[in-house]
């Protein structure tokens, strides 16, 4: 029996993962993936078959422990967003060269345009130069289904498996035929090959040469998938490569029915038998990929090929279907052409994001702002969270965000070119993920920067899901080194700024290396903290 | 049937409710739906919206093209005019009046509301008063709903049914506030149309 559901491309791909026989789920929380694991935990079914659904200290732990229930034979998935990838670079990439000995997905949400990142990187690029598959789903029902032959495919090839999602599908809601059952869990079993799962160079020339020829398997699989296929057309004056999302964009343009000959791409390799075939079909083809021009790039010597490296389409930011509009237009000179669309009236104003009002990373803010005013050049190290909002109006507190982590270590770089004061800013989750590590090279050469733990128990951005060191900071700090008398604790309260003020400006002063954890919890968990507690 | 809505507001103003209860509608008419959102860092105060398309045939993009969406339904007369490109030549905008205002430069609310009206097919009146009138403030997203609905082209009553759904959860209370908010939109905005 099927049931149709509304579901979030995120949601699609939790619940077929659960329906295929999932045996963990895990995660860092990042935008636009974080719902993945959000559905997998809400999920009654799960929780009754006590599926592992808890969240990880990083991107990198998340997906190693997917590959060891996966060593023991279970079905795993691991989800993050695409920078989280980066992060979780190292194991990805040797989880190839291991294998997967069950069903694997590694889901890798890309965020094109930016909506909630600090960068447009396209996931496909990682998983070619690892030789692991791809399936990119085009809409929800395609998720859905994706994620139970994503794990057959990783078992047909004892390989991970990639699913990469873009933001206009993880955050966008469809109807998914569903099946209302679970399908069973496999039976916990170890790997028949064991060499490959000791990656020492001996194993791994041995599996690599492997690889290489499962590879070439998988680009035939490609040739045959039934998420690629080649539609011939009427009109051969142009055809279409277009792939994930990019495919709607396209039929969008012809309700009708396309007239033009189009391959859609939704598994990789790459099948090139396909798209040789339609580069003899068609007189030009128009590459309409979301994200980073990665099949264009392949092609870039085949002289019929337009897309976003020739100026069809915009080479940043997401597609729409206007911007397929025009390319399709311009490639056709003119025959679709729409009414010129009205322009935003003058008025509008821009309307930025800002930190909720009641926000404890406000009063931290407050009192740092007043405290550095008594230096001359100060500089202050940001990191990735809500409190990034710090670097907008009214606080304008923030010289540097780069990625997870990196304010405890560029502050120690600058204050080891000499810069001082050094402050870095760090939330509580984001210390857990990537912050600790530098924390402890800080420690090892008692570096003169003072580093802010703004700790709201939660990791907020995401909407507050548990931080890993929720209760546990000052333990970590002193395990790690931190000296006792220069880790500091204080209430993030409007109450408590002058103190803050003050604390903040005797460790800045001190020439070493300290710790102020200012404490209040989100004010949207506390929220609905007390909203459970009417009930 | 096709229609095309842009649904604006806010961070936090709650758009995604009407989202979710026409969603409901759609399904059990069997009609196709979808519907994209925004999650992240613009929902902490910045401007939102969220594409939501409702047709009996198959969708093809979760975007509406420029000049394409049928309504702008917007909980703030600023926001509702962001969206004026993606409006088509023939569609409706159903706006509360009452502005928020968390930025230093608003406009001008007067000048705001003298625009709104020249984009000729506008449905705006202060959706808040109403909501307290008949029901509680927080219930303005109803009326706001039921504003909209002649535009949307679904019949009112299988949309109060997936009201009554959508907030069964929460008591017969909260059911009939809100459906009372629907009907006061909905009586509204017959008479405020032109």
């Amino acid at each position: 029996m099927k049931l149709k559901r509304l579901l979030l491309g995120d949601e699609a791909l939790a619940l077929g993962a659960i329906n295929a026989g999932l045996s963990g789920a895990y995660a860092y929380p990042g935008t636009p993936s974080t719902e993945i694991m959000e559905f997998v935990q809400g999920h009654s079914g799960a929780r009754q078959r006590g599926l592992h659904a808890r969240w990880s200290s990083n991107e990198k732990t998340a997906l190693e422990s997917a590959l060891g229930m996966s060593f023991c034979g279970k079905r795993s998935m691991v989800s993050m967003k695409h920078v989280g990838l980066n992060v979780a670079a190292d194991p990805f990439v040797n989880s190839a060269m291991t294998g997967a000995n069950a069903g694997m997905l590694v889901i890798s949400a890309d965020d094109p345009s930016m909506h909630s990142s600090q960068n447009e990187q396209d996931s496909r690029f990682y998983a070619d130069f690892a030789l692991v598959p791809v399936l990119e789903p085009s809409n929800q029902q395609e998720a859905y289904d994706m994620a139970a032959y994503g794990f057959a495919l990783s078992e047909k090839f004892r390989i991970p498996v990639m699913v990469r999602l873009v933001t206009r599908l993880s955050h966008s809601r469809g109807e998914v035929e569903a099946e209302e059952e679970m399908g069973p869990e496999n039976e916990f079993h170890y790997p028949a090959e064991k060499r490959s799962w000791v990656l020492m160079p001996g194993n791994s020339r041995v599996r690599y040469k492997e690889l290489v020829k499962i590879y070439d398997d998988l680009r035939e699989e490609a040739e045959t998938s039934p998420f690629n296929f080649l539609k011939p057309g009427s009109d051969n004056r142009l055809g279409f490569i277009a792939s994930g999302i990019g495919y709607n964009y396209l039929m969008e343009l012809f309700p009708e029915g396309l007239p033009f000959p189009v391959l859609k791409i939704s598994q990789y390799p790459v099948p090139e038998k396909k798209v040789a075939e339609l580069l003899e079909m068609a007189d030009k083809v128009m590459v309409i990929e979301e994200g980073q021009p990665f099949i264009e790039k392949m092609l870039k010597n085949e002289a019929k090929v337009i897309g976003k490296l020739s100026g069809y389409l915009p080479r940043t930011g997401e597609l729409t279907p206007d911007s397929v509009r025009e390319a399709v237009e311009k490639a056709l000179q003119g025959t679709l052409t729409l009414p010129e669309p009205e322009a935003v009236p003058e008025m509008v104003m821009p309307r930025p994001p800002a930190l909720c009002q009641g926000c404890g990373h406000r009063d931290v803010y407050s009192a740092m702002t007043e405290a550095l005013k008594e230096f001359e050049s100060p500089k202050v190290f940001g990191d990735i969270g809500c409190y990034t909002l710090g670097y907008l109006k009214p606080f304008n507190a923030i010289d540097t965000v780069l990625d997870m982590g990196a304010s405890i270590t560029m502050a120690k770089g600058a204050a080891d070119a000499g810069q001082h004061p050094a402050v870095a800013i760090i939330g509580d989750s984001t210390f857990t993920h990537s912050g600790m590590t530098g924390l402890l090279d800080a420690i090892n050469e008692d570096s003169p920067i003072t580093v802010i733990i703004s700790d709201n128990l939660t990791t907020g951005m995401t909407g507050g899901q548990d931080s890993q060191g929720t209760g546990k900071l000052e333990q970590i700090c002193l395990g790690l080194g931190v000296a006792p008398e220069h880790l500091r604790t204080i209430g993030s309260l409007p109450n408590n700024r002058e103190e803050m003020k003050k604390m903040m400006l005797e460790e800045i002063n001190h020439k070493g290396l300290s710790v102020i954890i200012s404490r209040r919890e989100c004010i949207q968990t506390a929220r609905r903290h007390a909203a459970k507690k009417k009930q | 049937m096709k229609t095309d809505i842009i649904l604006a507001g806010v961070g936090g103003q709650g758009i995604l409710s009407i989202a979710t209860i026409l969603g409901a509608t759609a399904l059990k008419e069997g009609l196709h739906l979808k519907q994209a959102e925004v999650h992240g860092m613009s929902q902490r105060g910045g401007d939102v919206q969220s594409n939501l398309r409702i047709s009996s045939n198959p969708i093809a993009s979760d975007l509406i093209p420029l000049g394409g969406a049928d309504i702008i339904v917007s909980l703030e007369p600023m926001e509702a005019l962001r969206y004026l490109p993606y409006l088509s030549k023939e569609g409706w905008i159903v706006t509360n009046t009452v502005p928020f205002v968390n930025i230093d430069n608003y406009p001008d609310t007067e000048a705001l509301m003298k625009r709104l009206e020249q984009t000729g097919r506008v449905v705006a009146f202060d959706m808040d008063a109403t909501a307290k009138e008949v029901a509680t403030p927080r219930s303005s997203n109803m009326v706001l709903l039921g504003a909209a609905t002649p535009f949307i082209g679904l019949e009112p009553s299988i949309i109060e049914d997936a009201i009554r759904k959508t907030f069964e959860s929460k008591g017969e209370a909260i059911v009939e506030q809100n459906l009372a908010a629907f009907c006061a939109g909905l009586a509204k905005s017959e008479t405020v149309k032109k």
